[in-house]
C-alpha cells in the first residue's frame, strides 16, 4: 500500500514561507480555489492557507536555537479526522493515503478540525467548507506536467529542498531512506495518529582539532628569519676566548 | 476552545429538550404505575411535549449557525457507523419524531390504553411505543452528544465518561427543573412535588459529577507539549511566530481569548446559577407554592448551563494550541 | 519557451517565462496564464540562478499583479495642495511629457546640476546612469549608498571583487563557512540552494551575527556580537593567524602585496608608499598595478623586483635600502598593526570569548590549510607559469550590511578581505569566487567628473557619474575643496563614495548646501519612508517652501508602480508598469546575475498587458531622451533614433560601431557572438526562447584564479569585459587610501582637503584595516543610550513594497521590537506590551517580542513593515500603520555637531555608506494610559485618482470563471 507523505528536513529549513506563498498560489486557482483571504488590506488580514511555517526559540541565551518549523496536513495513516466526519466528506484515500475533503459533501461543521490534533485543517470562510493540504493530488498525477514536476507545489518551490515528498511505505523511497538515516520523526507521538508526514532533526556539524595542528613542521613562519637584520649585536662582539 | 454560542445553546437546548421530554416521560410511567395520581389535565403531557419540542426545535435551528452548508445536513446521516455526529444526527430527529407523535397522541387523544392490570397499573401507546421509543433515543442521543466530546481523546478535559454523564445528567435536571415549573403552571402539586424533588436529586448529583470533572480537569496532566509538538527535546521551547499576524481559523476556533480572571468567575458563576440557587428557588417554590419561583429556577439554571456550556468549551485545551501561540 | 494550450475545461492555458523581480535577486520565472489571467508562477528549472525554486515573495507576485495599491494614471498635484496630501489629478500622458521636456530642457541648457535623478532598489543603473551622463547631471545615484557601498567598495578595493552580485562563496566545495552579519535573504535564492546542499555535504556553518534568525538559525554555531565590532573580531583573527603560522604564505606572496616593500621614511614624501624600481620598464600607465615593485629576497638577502623569476621573498621584516630608506612588507606592517589586536582585547569588545575567537581562527586555519582542494585544471598565470592543477583552501565568507551598515564599515571589511587573503581563498575552489565582470582592477578604470567644469550646459558629462577614485585628485570638487555633488559624493567628506549618498540627497537639497536644486526626479525608491534616515523629517522638508512661498525643492517627479509614501510628496506622478508587464534587461553594464562559471545576463518580457495607463519607466526614459535631444538617443539630425525600449537595447551601442551593448548575448547579426558584436535584430527572440537568460561557460581553465589568469584575463580583454589584461594582486596594504593620508598630512601635490577635515582624512585613511567605534557611539552618551538598535529584512517582504501584497502581509501585517527579556525586565517591558525606543535623533513607540536569540544589548526590528496611514491602499486600521513601526525615525541623515562641522552626514567617514546600524538607543516602558498606537503616526493618505477601490475580501481564482469577492 502506497502512503504518499512530506518529509521536512528542519536542518536545512531556513522559514522562508515560500512554500506557504506557493502553496497559496497553485491552490486558490485549483480545485481547492479560489482560498479566500479577509480583510486582505485593513487590519488583521487572514485567509486560507494550508501551510504554515512557524519560529521557535529553544534554550537561553547564548545558546539558542532557533527553529523554523512548518506544518501541514500531515495526512495521517490513523488519522483521526476522518471517522468524526458525518458526512463522510473527511476521507483518506486508499491508493495512496492522501486525506482528502470532498467539498461538495462537507456541511462546514468543523468537527474534523476538533478531531486533528495538530491544527492542520483550515476552514473557508467564504466557501464554508474544510480544506485542508491537498498533497496537491492536482499536480502529482497530472499527466500534463513534465514527470520532474509531478510534485507538490511546495515542494517545487523550497530553495533549500527541505521538503521532500515520496511513499513512506516503499523502504527504498528517498523519503525512507531521509527517515531512516536521519532519525526522521512524526509529531505527537502520543496520539497514536502515525503521521504519514516526518521532521528530520536538526544535525550539527562540529570540528575538532589538536593542539598539534597548530605546531606543525610546515609552519610557514619557519620560512622567516628574525626581522633583526644580520649586522645587529651579537655574542661574537662582546666576548673573547 | 473558542465557545461558539450556536454550539452552546444548540447543547443546553436541546439537553434540557431531552430532560423534559424524559420528566414528562417518567411522570407518566410513575402515574400509571399508579406511583404519582394520574393527571387530569389531558393536555399536560401534550403541551409539555410542545415545549419539550420548542426546546429541541430551538437547538435545532440554533445549530444550524454552527453549519457552513445547513442545506446539505441531511449528509450527515451517512456516517453513523464511524461518527458520533452522524449518529447525533440520527438520534435527534428520531428522538423528536417519537416527542412529536407522543404529544399528538397526548393532545388529540388518540393514546389508548394497551394493557391494565388489576392493581390499577394501566399502560398506554404513548408510553409503550412513542414514549419508550424516544426514552431510548433521548438516552442515546445524551450518549451521541457527550460523545462527540468524550471520543476526542487529546481534548483530555473532555475525554472522559464524565462528559456524557454530565451531559446527560445537567439535561434531566435542567429538564425536571423546567417541568417542575410547567406542572406547577398545571395546578399539580404531586407533579410540581416529583419533579421538584427529582429536581433537587439530579442537581445534587450532577453538582457532584461536575465537582468530578472540574476537580479531573485541574489535574490533568497534558500529554502534548511543546516536545512532542514540535519533536524537540528541550525545556525552554517558546513559540516566537506562528506565521500569520492577523489570525486565522486555527486561532479564532481554539482560543477564547479571555483572562484566566474571567473564566474562573464564568465557573463561580455557573457553579452558583446552576447548583444551589436553583435548588433554593425549587425548595423555596415547592414550599410556598409559588409558581413564579419555580419557573425561576429553571430560568436560572438554564442561564447558568449556558455559562457552564461555555466553561466547558474555554475549559478545554486543544493540543493544537501549541502551534498557536505567538502572532 | 512559450507554449500555448487551450482546454474547454481549463481555460486558455498560455506558459511564458521571464525573470522574476519580487526582489532584487533575479530568479527565472515561468508564469502560467489561464485565459489571460496569472494562474501561477514558478522558479524556472533550467535557469541558472534559481533552478526552477522560487520564494515566499516570487510565488506571491500574482497579489503585485492585482493589488489595489497599483497606480494607473499620470498624476499632478493640484495646484496649491500641499505635498504629502496625496491631492492629484488625473493628466495624459502627453501632458506629463510636456512638462517634463520644458522643465528639463531649461534646466540642461542652463545648469544640468539642477536635475537630480535618485533611483532606488531598481536594476536599471545602466540606463537610468547613461540618461544623467547624457543630460549631463552628475546628481545621480542608486540605491548603493544607503545599501552596501562598504561591502562593494572595502572589498574592490582591497581584492577587486565583493559580495552580492559581483561574486561569493564556493559552497559546493568549501567545507568551513562562515557568514557575518547577513540576515535572511541576501542573494536569497542561489544562498539558500548553496547552504542546504553545503549542510547535507557535512560543512561547517558559523554565523557572526547580534541576532539569530533566518540562515544564522541553520548555523552549526552561532557567535553573538556586539554590532558594530566585527573589524576588532577579524582584527583579532588576522592577529591569531598571523602568529600562529595559519596563513598561505605561497599565495600571499604570488597574489598579494603583502611581501612587497613599503617606504617607512616618515620624512619622506613617499612614506608609506611601496617604493618602486624606476628602472623596470612599466609600458602604457592605467588603471592596474604596475610590476615595479620591490620584495625582499631570501636567498640574495636584498630587494628585488616582484615577480622575478625564482625569487623567494620573506614575507615579513623591515630592511633597509642601499639609499639608506627603511622599507618594511606590507604583512610586516600588518603584524604590528594587529599585535594590539589580541583575542582579550577583542573579547572586551564583542562580547565573544577570548577562547572563541582563537577557536574560530584556528579552525578556519586549519581547514584551509589541511583540506586543500586540488582540481586538476591546467592554467597559465600572468607571469607566464603554467599550473598543473587549481588548489583551494575551502573556507568561505559571506557578508552583507551587518558589516556594511556601519561608519566603520569600510575598515571593517577590508579586515575581512584580509582574513580571507590570508587563508589564500580568493578566486579559488571552496572559497570565494568572483563572477563576471569582476575581477576589476583595483580600483576599477571607470571615474566620476573631477571638477565643476565637467559639467556644462547641454552637454553630455565625459564619464559615468559614479565612479572609483584612485586618488585624491580624483575627487569631484571646486577649487576651494568643496563638493560639487548635491549628495556630496567624492567630496573630501566622503572621497570614495562610488554609489553617492542618497540618503543626504534630500536633505542637502533642502538646505541648499551645496547649492540648490529644482528637479528631483526619484524612481523606484520610497525615499519619504523606507530609504530617508530621519523620516518625519525628511517628509516635512519636502514639503518645506521658503519665503517667497516656492517648494524650497522646486519640482517634484515619483516614478512608481504603487501609491507608496513617496508618491503623496510629488508634483508629477508616473504610473510604471510591473515586472510582469514590460521589457527589461539585467545587462553586463550594471550587475548581471553572473554565475562563479561564467558571464550571465537575463531579460524580462512581458507576460501580461499593461494595467490602465501604466508605461514603462524605460520608455519614459527613452522619450525624455529623444525629446530633449541626447546625443545618445537621436539620430545626427536630431530625430530619434529609438522606436521604443526593446529597439534600443538591441541597437544600442555604448559607442557608434563599439558592438558593446545592454545585452551581451546572441549578438552579431546571426546571434553568433557574446558580448561584443553588431546589433541582432533577433535578439529578444533569442533571449525568449532561451528562458531569457545568456549564460556563458568559460572554459574550466579560465574559471578560477581569475585576477591572475593569463587565459582568463586575455578574454576578458578580447571581449571588453576589461581594458587591461594585468594582474590584479590583491592589495593588502592599500596605497590608494595612503595616497589620501598623505594628502590629508599636507605631503601631496594636487587637490588639498579642507582645514576641518584633515584629522578626520588622516584617521580614517589608514592603509591597513584598524578598529574604531562606530561615528554615532563615540558623539553618543552611552549611558543614557546603552543599547544598540538594528533591522533585518524578513525573508518574505521585500523592503517597503509588499505590504500591498495580500498574501505576504497576513505573514507580516506588524513588525515587533525583538529585546532580550533581561533587558525588557529591567525597564518593567512585558512580552508584547508597548514600549518606547528612544535615540538622540528620535523616538517610536512600539511592541516589545521577548527573543533569547538577540545579544541582549541590542534590539531588533523587521525593516520597513510598518506603514503611513493609507499608502499602500491599505485602510486606515491597518495593522502596518498601527501597530507597525519604522525604525527610521530613530536614526539621523547626519551626525551630531563635531569637529567636522556641523552637516556631517551620519556615514562611513570613506565610502559615505549610511550608518543604519549606528544608532544607539535606550528604551522604557509605555504607561498603561498610553495609547496603544504607534509613534509616530502621520495622516492618512487618500486613494489617488485611478486606484481600484480596496476590496473588503479576496477570493484569487485566475480565469475560468468571473472574479469572486466583494467591495
Ligand atoms: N526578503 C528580502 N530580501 C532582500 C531584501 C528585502 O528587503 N527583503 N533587500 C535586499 C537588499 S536591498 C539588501 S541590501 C540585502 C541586505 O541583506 P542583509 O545584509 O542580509 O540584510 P539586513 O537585513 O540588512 O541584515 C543585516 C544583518 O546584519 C546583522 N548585523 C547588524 N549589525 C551587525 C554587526 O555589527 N555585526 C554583525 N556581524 N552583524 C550585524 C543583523 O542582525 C542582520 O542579521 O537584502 C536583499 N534581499
Ligand atoms: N531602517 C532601515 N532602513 C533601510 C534599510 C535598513 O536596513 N534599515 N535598508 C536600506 C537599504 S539596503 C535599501 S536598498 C533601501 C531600499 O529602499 P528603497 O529603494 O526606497 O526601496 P523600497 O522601500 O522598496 O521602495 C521602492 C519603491 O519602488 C516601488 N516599486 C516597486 N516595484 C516597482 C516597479 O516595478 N517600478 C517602479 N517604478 N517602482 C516600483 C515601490 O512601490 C517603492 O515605492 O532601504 C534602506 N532603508
Ligand atoms: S520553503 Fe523550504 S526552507 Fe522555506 S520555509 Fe518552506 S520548508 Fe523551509
Ligand atoms: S494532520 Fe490532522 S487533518 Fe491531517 S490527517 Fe492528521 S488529523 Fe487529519
Ligand atoms: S467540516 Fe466538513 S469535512 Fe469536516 S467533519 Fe464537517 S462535514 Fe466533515
Ligand atoms: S502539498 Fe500542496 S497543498 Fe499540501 S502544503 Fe504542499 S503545496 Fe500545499
Ligand atoms: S528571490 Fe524570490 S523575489 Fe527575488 S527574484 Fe528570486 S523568486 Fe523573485
Ligand atoms: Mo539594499
Amino acid at each position: 500500500m502506497t502512503q504518499l507523505a512530506l518529509v521536512i528536513d528542519l536542518n536545512v529549513c531556513v522559514g522562508c514561507h515560500a512554500c506557504v506563498t506557493s502553496c497559496k498560489e497553485w491552490n486558490t486557482s485549483g480545485p481547492a480555489g479560489a482560498m479566500s483571504d479577509d480583510n486582505p488590506y485593513d487590519k488583521d488580514p487572514t485567509g486560507t492557507f494550508f501551510n504554515r511555517v512557524q519560529t521557535y526559540e529553544i534554550g537561553t541565551f547564548p545558546k539558542t536555537e532557533t527553529l523554523h518549523f512548518p506544518k501541514s496536513c500531515l495526512h495521517c495513516e490513523d488519522a483521526p479526522c476522518v471517522p468524526v466526519c458525518p458526512t463522510g466528506a473527511s476521507y483518506k484515500r486508499e491508493e495512496d493515503g492522501i486525506v482528502l475533503v470532498n467539498y461538495d459533501k462537507c456541511i462546514g461543521c468543523k468537527y474534523c478540525s476538533w478531531a486533528c490534533p495538530y491544527g492542520a485543517r483550515e476552514f473557508d470562510e467564504h466557501q464554508k467548507v474544510m480544506k485542508k493540504c491537498t498533497l496537491c493530488v492536482d499536480r502529482i498525477y497530472d499527466e500534463s506536467l513534465p514527470e520532474n514536476e509531478r510534485k507538490p507545489a511546495c515542494v517545487m518551490s523550497c530553495p533549500t529542498s527541505a521538503r521532500l515528498f515520496g511513499d513512506v511505505h516503499d523502504s527504498e523511497s528517498e523519503v525512507s531512506i531521509a527517515i531512516r538515516e536521519n532519525a526522521g520523526y512524526q509529531l505527537m507521538p502520543e496520539w497514536g495518529t502515525n503521521p504519514s508526514n516526518h521532521y528530520l532533526p536538526r544535525r550539527k556539524t562540529k570540528l575538532h582539532y589538536h593542539e598539534d595542528e597548530l605546531q606543525r613542521a610546515d609552519n610557514p613562519l619557519n620560512k622567516e628569519h628574525s626581522v633583526d637584520p644580520v649586522d645587529a649585536p651579537t655574542l661574537d662582539d662582546s666576548t673573547s676566548w | 476552545m473558542h465557545p461558539a454560542f450556536s454550539v452552546v445553546f444548540l447543547t443546553t437546548l436541546i439537553g434540557t429538550g431531552q430532560g423534559l421530554f424524559l420528566a414528562l416521560f417518567s411522570a407518566q410511567a410513575y402515574s400509571e404505575l399508579n406511583l404519582l395520581p394520574s393527571m387530569s389535565d389531558t393536555s399536560f403531557f401534550g403541551m409539555g411535549s410542545v415545549l419539550a419540542l420548542v426546546f429541541l426545535v430551538t437547538g435545532l435551528i440554533a445549530s444550524v449557525f454552527h453549519l457552513g452548508h445547513p442545506e446539505r445536513a441531511w449528509r450527515a446521516a451517512s456516517q453513523w457507523r464511524t461518527s458520533w455526529l452522524s449518529r447525533e444526527v440520527i438520534a435527534l430527529p428520531f428522538m423528536m419524531l417519537m416527542i412529536f407523535i407522543y404529544g399528538v397522541m397526548h393532545l388529540f387523544g388518540l393514546d389508548a390504553v394497551i394493557y391494565s392490570d388489576t392493581s390499577g397499573n394501566h399502560f398506554s401507546y404513548s408510553l409503550i411505543v412513542a414514549g419508550s421509543l424516544a426514552m431510548v433515543a433521548a438516552f442515546i442521543l445524551f450518549i451521541c452528544t457527550g460523545m462527540i466530546y468524550a471520543c476526542i481523546k487529546f481534548l483530555q478535559e473532555w475525554a472522559t465518561p464524565l462528559t456524557v454523564i454530565n451531559y446527560a445528567l445537567f439535561g434531566l435536571a435542567s429538564g425536571f427543573t423546567c417541568a417542575a415549573g410547567f406542572s406547577s403552571f398545571y395546578n399539580a402539586p404531586e407533579l410540581t412535588k416529583f419533579f421538584a424533588i427529582w429536581a433537587v436529586v439530579l442537581t445534587v448529583v450532577v453538582l457532584v459529577t461536575r465537582l468530578a470533572s472540574l476537580y479531573r480537569n485541574s489535574r490533568i496532566k497534558h500529554k502534548s507539549s511543546m516536545k512532542t509538538a514540535i519533536g524537540v527535546r528541550h525545556n525552554q521551547i517558546q513559540q516566537k511566530s506562528m506565521g500569520m499576524q492577523g489570525g486565522s481559523y486555527n486561532t479564532r476556533e481554539y482560543f477564547h481569548g479571555k483572562t484566566a480572571a474571567f473564566i474562573k468567575s464564568v465557573k463561580y458563576i455557573f457553579l452558583v446559577l446552576v447548583f444551589p440557587l436553583p435548588v433554593i428557588l425549587l425548595i423555596a417554590g415547592l414550599g410556598t407554592a409559588d409558581t413564579m419561583l419555580l419557573v425561576a429556577a429553571f430560568v436560572v439554571q438554564f442561564i447558568g448551563l449556558i455559562f457552564e456550556r461555555w466553561f466547558f468549551f474555554a475549559q478545554a485545551n486543544h493540543p493544537q494550541n501549541l502551534y498557536y501561540q505567538t502572532v | 519557451m512559450n507554449t500555448t494550450t487551450a482546454n474547454a475545461a481549463d481555460g486558455r492555458i498560455e506558459v511564458k517565462n521571464t525573470t522574476c523581480y519580487m526582489c532584487a535577486c533575479r530568479c527565472g520565472i515561468r508564469v502560467t496564464l489561464r485565459d489571460n489571467e496569472v494562474r501561477y508562477i514558478q522558479g524556472n528549472p533550467d535557469h541558472p540562478l534559481n533552478k526552477g525554486v522560487i520564494c515566499a515573495k516570487g510565488a506571491s507576485g500574482i497579489m503585485k499583479q492585482y493589488s489595489p495599491a497599483r497606480l494607473t494614471k499620470p498624476l499632478m498635484r493640484k495646484e496649491g495642495a500641499e505635498r504629502g496630501a496625496g491631492d492629484f489629478e488625473e493628466i495624459s500622458w502627453d501632458k506629463a511629457f510636456e512638462v517634463m521636456e520644458e522643465r528639463l530642457r531649461h534646466l540642461r541648457g542652463t545648469d544640468p546640476k539642477k536635475f537630480a535623478l535618485f533611483t532606488g532598489r531598481d536594476q536599471m543603473q545602466a540606463l537610468t546612469g547613461m540618461f544623467a551622463k547624457q543630460y549631463g547631471t552628475p546628481n545621480y545615484a542608486a540605491h548603493g549608498g544607503f545599501c552596501s557601498v562598504n561591502m562593494a567598495t572595502g572589498m574592490i578595493y582591497t581584492i577587486g571583487g565583493s559580495f552580492w552580485e559581483f561574486g561569493g562563496p564556493d559552497l559546493e566545495r568549501s567545507r568551513l563557512f562562515i557568514m557575518l552579519g547577513t540576515a535572511e535573504d541576501h542573494h536569497s535564492n542561489p544562498m539558500k540552494i548553496a547552504l542546504s546542499k553545503f549542510k547535507r555535504n557535512g560543512g561547517r556553518f558559523i554565523s557572526v551575527n547580534p541576532v539569530r534568525t533566518g540562515y544564522s538559525a541553520i548555523a552549526d554555531e552561532w557567535v553573538p556580537i556586539k554590532p558594530g565590532t566585527d573589524g576588532a573580531l577579524l582584527l583579532a583573527i588576522t592577529n591569531e593567524l598571523i602568529t600562529q603560522g595559519l596563513y598561505d604564505r605561497e599565495f600571499l606572496i604570488q597574489y598579494t602585496n603583502a611581501a612587497e616593500l613599503v617606504n617607512q621614511d616618515e620624512s619622506s614624501d613617499e612614506f608609506g608608499m611601496f617604493v618602486r624600481n624606476k628602472d623596470v620598464e612599466v609600458g602604457e600607465k592605467g588603471c592596474f598595478d604596475p610590476e615595479n615593485k620591490l620584495w625582499w629576497d631570501r636567498k640574495l638577502n636584498k630587494p628585488i623586483v616582484t615577480h622575478t623569476k625564482g625569487a623567494d621573498p620573506f614575507l615579513f621584516g623591515s630592511y633597509t635600502l642601499e639609499n639608506g630608506t627603511v622599507v618594511k612588507s606590507s604583512l610586516q606592517l600588518l603584524k604590528e598593526r594587529v599585535e594590539q589586536y589580541t583575542p582579550e582585547w577583542a573579547s572586551s569588545i564583542t562580547g565573544i570569548p577570548a577562547d572563541t575567537i582563537k577557536r574560530l581562527a584556528h579552525e578556519m586555519g586549519i581547514v584551509a590549510r589541511d583540506e586543500k582542494i586540488e582540481l586538476p585544471i591546467a592554467w597559465t598565470d600572468v607571469w607566464g607559469n603554467d599550473h598543473d592543477t587549481v588548489t583551494g583552501n575551502p573556507v568561505s565568507f559571506h557578508a552583507m550590511r551587518g558589516l556594511a551598515a556601519h561608519s566603520n564599515g569600510f575598515q571593517t571589511i577590508r579586515a575581512l578581505s584580509i582574513v580571507m587573503t590570508l587563508l589564500g581563498t580568493i578566486d579559488r575552489p571552496g572559497g570565494f569566487r568572483h563572477k563576471a565582470p569582476f575581477p576589476r582592477p583595483i580600483p576599477p578604470c571607470a571615474k566620476n567628473p573631477k571638477s565643476p567644469e565637467d559639467v556644462q550646459p547641454n552637454t553630455p558629462l565625459n564619464g559615468m557619474p559614479l565612479g572609483w577614485p584612485a586618488n585624491p585628485d580624483d575627487l569631484f570638487v571646486d577649487e576651494n575643496a568643496n563638493p560639487v555633488r548635491i549628495d556630496k559624493a567624492f567630496s573630501w567628506e566622503f572621497p570614495l563614495s562610488a554609489h553617492g549618498l542618497m540618503h543626504n540627497a534630500i536633505t542637502n537639497a533642502w538646505r541648499g548646501d551645496p547649492y540648490k536644486i529644482d528637479t528631483l526626479m526619484i524612481f523606484m525608491a520610497n525615499m519619504a519612508w523606507n530609504s530617508s534616515m530621519n523620516t518625519s523629517e525628511v517628509r516635512k522638508m519636502l514639503n518645506d517652501k521658503d519665503e517667497s512661498g516656492e517648494f524650497k525643492i522646486p519640482f517634484l517627479i515619483v516614478a512608481d508602480a504603487f501609491q507608496s509614501e513617496t508618491v503623496a510628496f510629488a508634483d508629477l506622478v508616473l504610473p510604471d508598469t510591473t515586472y510582469l508587464e514590460r521589457h527589461d534587461v539585467m545587462s553586463m553594464l550594471d550587475r548581471p546575475i553572473s554565475e562563479f562559471e561564467g558571464p550571465v545576463d537575463s531579460v524580462r518580457i512581458p507576460v501580461v498587458p499593461p494595467k490602465g495607463d501604466c508605461k514603462p519607466f524605460q520608455e519614459v526614459i527613452i522619450e525624455l531622451g529623444s525629446r530633449l535631444g541626447l546625443p545618445a538617443f537621436v539620430n545626427k539630425d536630431g530625430s530619434r533614433k529609438y522606436r521604443d525600449y526593446p529597439d534600443f537595447i538591441v541597437n544600442f551601442e555604448t559607442e557608434p560601431g563599439s558592438g558593446i551593448g545592454f545585452l551581451s548575448g546572441w549578438r552579431g547579426k546571426g546571434g553568433e557572438k557574446f558580448m561584443k558584436g553588431e546589433p541582432n535584430p533577433n535578439q529578444w527572440e533569442m533571449y525568449e526562447k532561451n528562458d531569457c537568460v545568456y549564460h556563458h561557460h568559460l572554459p574550466k581553465s579560465y574559471q578560477y584564479m581569475r585576477n591572475w589568469n593569463k587565459g582568463y584575463l586575455t578574454w576578458a580583454q578580447d571581449h571588453r569585459l576589461t581594458r587591461f589584461a594585468e594582474p590584479i594582486n590583491i592589495h593588502i596594504y592599500s596605497e590608494v587610501l595612503q595616497g589620501f593620508r598623505l594628502a590629508a598630512e599636507g605631503k601631496r601635490a594636487g587637490k588639498q582637503p579642507p582645514e576641518h577635515l584633515k584629522a578626520r582624512i588622516k584617521e580614517h585613511f589608514d592603509p591597513l584595516p584598524f578598529y574604531s567605534e562606530t561615528l554615532e557611539s563615540q558623539l553618543t552618551d552611552k549611558h543614557k543610550y546603552p543599547l544598540n538598535a538594528l533591522t533585518q529584512r524578513p525573508m518574505a517582504m521585500y523592503h517597503s513594497w509588499d505590504s500591498q501584497n495580500a498574501w505576504l502581509r497576513q505573514i507580516h501585517s506588524h513588525n515587533y521590537m525583538h529585546i532580550h527579556p533581561s533587558t525588557a525586565q529591567a525597564q518593567g517591558i512585558e512580552d508584547g506590551g508597548w514600549m518606547w525606543a528612544e535615540s538622540m535623533h528620535g523616538k517610536v513607540r512600539c511592541m516589545a517580542r521577548y527573543s533569547e536569540a538577540v545579544e541582549p544589548g541590542t534590539i531588533w526590528t523587521w525593516n520597513a513593515v510598518g506603514k503611513a496611514s493609507g499608502a499602500w491602499n491599505l485602510g486606515k486600521e491597518a495593522n502596518e500603520s498601527n501597530k507597525g513601526f519604522l525604525l527610521n525615525h530613530l536614526i539621523s541623515e547626519e551626525l551630531p555637531k563635531n569637529e567636522c562641522g556641523e552637516h556631517v552626514s551620519n556615514s562611513d567617514p570613506i565610502t559615505g555608506q549610511a550608518g543604519w546600524y549606528d544608532v544607539r538607543v535606550r528604551v522604557y516602558k509605555a504607561e498603561d494610559d498610553e495609547e496603544k498606537v504607534t509613534f509616530p503616526t502621520f495622516d492618512a493618505m487618500p486613494l489617488l485618482p485611478g486606484m481600484e477601490q480596496r476590496r473588503s475580501w479576496l477570493g484569487y481564482f485566475a480565469g475560468k470563471f468571473t472574479k469572486k469577492g466583494a467591495k
